[in-house]
């Protein structure tokens, strides 16, 4: 039974004209360092995260997803002013460990997205936390408010943002 | 072992990138320096080389998107939404006259002002050349507090500049590329900035915590500290001149990670979160007055005159006669402080102890004094009468 389920949604797997999947991550990473700019609350979302799980749990591929995690993550790392490789490596784990859930779960339920999305954004934050602080011995601090903002922040808007990213897949 | 690759290809091409991550991240840190006020993290060739890569893709949007941008708000603002200009424009060409009377006024006092710290010697930095550079956009993250300016190499710039606005300091340039620099902003975790308090005179540095709110840290409690305190840049970080405006003192509370220090939380003083144009200081003059040139010799001569006259009077132990320095005759010289002779000569008398060379191990024998018989009070033993 739940082989067939496994077999039933690897049989669903979803694709994107290649042009989506350039661009979708493009925009993302545009609109990240240029809205927060005109509104500064914008920052606590993290659109760039978004197209990761999306792209990592629709397309349903681990390699996939690590792959997409750590070329966004790094671009996003090459605009800040932290070492390079920080955000590549929690986006690399988020991409994985969504892609390795997306095969397992229905993902098409809106529910599940904005649970998937909140726990995922707490995990990139944790993540990055932990390598800032642990690995790389900065002075970080962890205010857990501002954490839980940024995580209903993302979970609400992704669902709104995987509903128009929904528009632009093939089945 | 191809089954072994193949069953777990997934885990591998996980573990191989975050190992090649993690190598390089180890090869960007750097040890800070003790002399540092903050870890800058200068980064290395090869990751400079990506970040310029990166914002050679991303600033022409960016510049587009701002250019969009502004020349919607300018058609809104100029040609559509005029309500009330009418009215403003009087209000404003009013005030322009009050104030330019008023900046005659400053600048004459600013003039005098500068004379005198200059004679004063006080090191004090002024700035002398800024550059007026346009933000364009931002890290996109919260956790790094990083805007970019469309000003870069080619326009003089270079790192660790000092990036402020007329209401107050902004951050300092990170990164210079040649059309565009990244500035680190002064409530960055990792920025650092010399602050003094302005009435209690109370220095401490400056950083961001992780909700973007500079606190100056490392103080121990004082009562002194109050709100709505003014925080001025000091000067001892040798990035921003002294006596810009960082903020007011909104909150002073205990600094959790590091007891028993406090950590006084800052409103700045500029708009942080919506930054326009900002002005980059790219000259400052060290106005260093030292005491060596002659208006320094003046200067202590006349701190001498004035230390002569607060302090009781003093006399030329040599001639006993008061000394006149031109027309301005000094006041009466103090006698000078000299020990009473003593009455009995002892093992403690001044000149009593032979010297070193004369003197033998385990000697008991009583010392022979070698003083002057004691003369009376008030005569010198040259002879010379001393002089109350």
């Amino acid at each position: 039974m739940v082989m067939r389920s496994l077999i039933s949604r690897r049989e669903q797997e979803t694709t994107f004209h290649p042009v989506v999947l350039v661009l979708v991550p493009v925009f993302a990473l545009l609109f990240q360092v240029y809205l927060p700019h005109i509104f500064p609350r914008i920052e606590l979302l993290d659109l760039p995260l978004l197209v990761v799980i999306y792209f990592a749990i629709m397309l349903r591929g681990p390699i996939e997803g690590t792959l997409t995690g750590m070329i966004i993550g790094l671009v996003q790392d090459a605009q800040t002013s932290h070492p390079i490789g920080v955000n590549g490596m929690a986006k690399s784990i988020i991409g994985y460990a969504a892609a390795s859930i997306g095969v397992r779960i229905d993902v098409e339920n809106s529910i599940t997205r904005l649970l998937l999305t909140a726990a995922f954004s707490v995990a990139n934050s944790v993540l990055i936390y932990l390598i800032e602080r642990r690995l790389l011995g900065f002075d970080m601090q962890w205010l857990w408010l501002h954490e839980f903002a940024r995580m209903i922040a993302n979970a609400v808007v992704g669902v709104g943002f995987f509903w128009v990213l929904d528009r632009l897949r093939r089945r | 072992m191809e089954s072994f690759f193949s069953r777990y290809k997934n885990v591998l091409v996980l573990a191989a990138v975050l190992v090649v991550q993690l190598i390089a991240l180890a090869t960007q840190i750097h040890r800070p320096t003790a002399m540092s006020v903050a870890d800058t993290r200068s980064d290395g060739h090869h990751v400079r080389a990506a970040r310029y890569a990166m914002t050679r893709i991303i600033v022409p949007f960016e510049e587009m998107l701002t250019s969009m941008g502004h020349g919607t708000r300018n058609t809104w603002r100029n040609y559509i939404y005029l309500r009330g200009v009418r009215k403003q424009n009087a209000e404003l060409q009013a005030e322009v006259d009050r104030l330019r009377l008023q900046q005659m006024s400053l600048l004459a006092d600013a003039r005098q002002g500068q004379r005198l710290q200059q004679l004063l010697g006080f090191q004090q930095q002024y700035i002398y050349k800024t550059l007026v550079a346009q933000v364009i956009g931002t890290s996109g993250s919260d956790q790094s507090r990083v805007i970019y300016i469309d000003k870069g190499s080619s326009d003089g710039l270079r790192p660790d500049m000092a990036v402020v606005t007329p209401d107050g300091i902004v951050g300092k340039v990170r990164d210079v590329f040649p059309h565009v620099s990244q500035v680190l902003e002064m409530n960055d975790q990792t920025a650092g900035a010399g602050v003094i308090l302005e009435t209690t005179r109370i220095r401490g540095i400056l950083r961001g915590n992780a909700a973007g709110q500079p606190q100056v840290i490392d103080l121990l409690p004082d009562d002194r500290i109050k709100t709505g305190e003014r925080v001025l840049t000091s000067g001892g970080d040798q990035v921003y001149p002294r006596g810009l405006p960082v903020g007011d003192v909104e909150s002073v509370g205990p600094d959790k990670q590091h007891p028993p220090y406090i950590a006084i939380t800052v409103k700045p003083a500029a708009n942080l979160a919506q930054l326009e144009e900002v002005l980059v200081i790219t000259e400052t003059n060290d106005a260093a007055g030292t005491p060596t040139d002659a208006a320094g010799d003046a200067e202590v001569l006349r701190a001498a005159d004035a230390a002569s006259q607060a302090l009781p009077s003093i006399t030329t132990p040599d001639n006993g006669s008061t000394t006149a320095s031109g027309a301005n005759a000094a006041p009466a010289i103090a006698p000078q402080v000299r020990p009473v002779p003593a009455l009995h000569v002892d093992r403690f008398t001044p000149g009593a102890t032979p010297p070193a060379d004369e003197l033998q191990p385990g000697d008991t024998k009583p010392i022979t004094p070698k003083v002057a018989a004691p003369q009376p009070a008030g005569n010198k033993p040259d002879g010379k009468q001393e002089q109350n």
